[in-house]
């Protein structure tokens, strides 16, 4: 069995998908994850998730090519400058 | 040297013999997942035998170094158990098991014993030891019904039996379910533990002294 692991580096960050370990069953996947995983202290948490249980979506529908949806060439910073500005301050939380 | 001394010296050889023995298997393991976690487990030996050098050094005026590696292959304390090189998986992985099962017994004595400082560092290696002893009977709840495990096991009992004192033995028969038998006990050494030794100290040999 293949089981995908998932590690949280520290508590509250998000887990990420840190490789895979083949074997058996849960029980050996843990005891093989906890030391190639987490043996230098790198690891708050592991998930251990079989990857037949992962439903994976690579499909997708994109027929009436709707670039307005997109964020492409949309300047984020430039929309947050004057939105501050309008604000009355030159940068976030300085009131 | 007294008593407390040649108890830790005991412990620490037993955990740096098992550790480089367990480390031949670095590359050549049955699958990578458990090349990676037993070598892990071989480091993490050696780390405890560390630690009890380190004890034992400031009992003997010496370093952990020097207890590990000057020494002559007859004064080491480790069990014969220890020092077998098992060409195997069956009996390697039976050694596991049966080692752990003798260290927790030795473990379980040492943390309720007087000796404040061994039984801090007891606890300090038994939380390791958890993982440990979960990944050994992981393996041999698997092999339980696999002739050449029992046999390993059967073989290796009585050099195993031989790593706790005589008082703690009949609590390790029960936990493997095995009956007591005649041990193969600490205090001489099989050919194999200088073979090791000279293997184990060849560089330390090569630069007396240096500093790493």
């Amino acid at each position: 069995m293949v089981f995908e692991v998932f590690r949280q580096e520290k508590k509250g960050q998000p887990f990420t998908h840190a490789g895979s370990v083949v074997a058996p069953d849960a029980a050996f996947a843990d005891a093989w994850a906890r030391e190639q995983y987490g043996r230098r202290g790198e690891s708050e948490a592991l998930w251990l998730v079989p990857r037949d249980a992962v439903h994976q979506v690579t499909e997708w529908a994109d027929e009436f090519d709707l670039k307005y949806r997109r964020v492409d060439g949309y300047s984020i910073k430039e929309r947050l400058r004057i939105a501050r500005e309008r604000a009355g301050r030159a940068t976030p939380g300085v009131r | 040297m007294n008593a407390r001394a040649e108890q830790l010296l005991a412990f620490a050889d037993d955990e740096l013999i098992v550790g480089w023995r367990d480390s031949e298997w670095t590359g050549i393991a049955p699958t990578l997942e458990e090349d990676v976690a037993f070598s892990s487990i071989a480091q993490n030996e050696i780390g405890h035998a560390r630690a009890l050098y380190e004890l034992a050094a400031t009992e003997l005026g010496t370093d952990a170094d020097a207890l590990a590696f000057d020494r002559q292959p007859d004064d080491y304390r480790c069990a014969p158990f220890v020092e077998l090189h098992l060409m195997d998986w069956a009996h390697t992985i039976a050694r596991r098991y049966l080692y752990e099962e003798a260290d927790r017994v030795r473990l379980e004595a040492l943390k309720a014993g007087d000796d404040a400082g061994l039984a801090g560092l007891a606890a300090k290696i038994d939380r390791e030891e958890t993982y440990h002893r979960l990944h050994a009977e992981l393996w041999a709840g698997r092999l339980r019904d696999e002739p050449r495990f029992q046999e390993a096991v059967e073989e290796l009992w009585p050099y195993a039996i031989g790593v706790v004192e005589e008082e703690q033995r009949p609590e390790l028969a029960r936990r493997v379910g095995l009956e007591l038998v005649e041990a193969n006990e600490r205090g001489s050494h099989t050919p194999a533990l200088a073979e090791l030794w000279d293997e184990m100290t060849e560089v330390r040999r090569s630069a007396p002294g240096a500093t790493w």
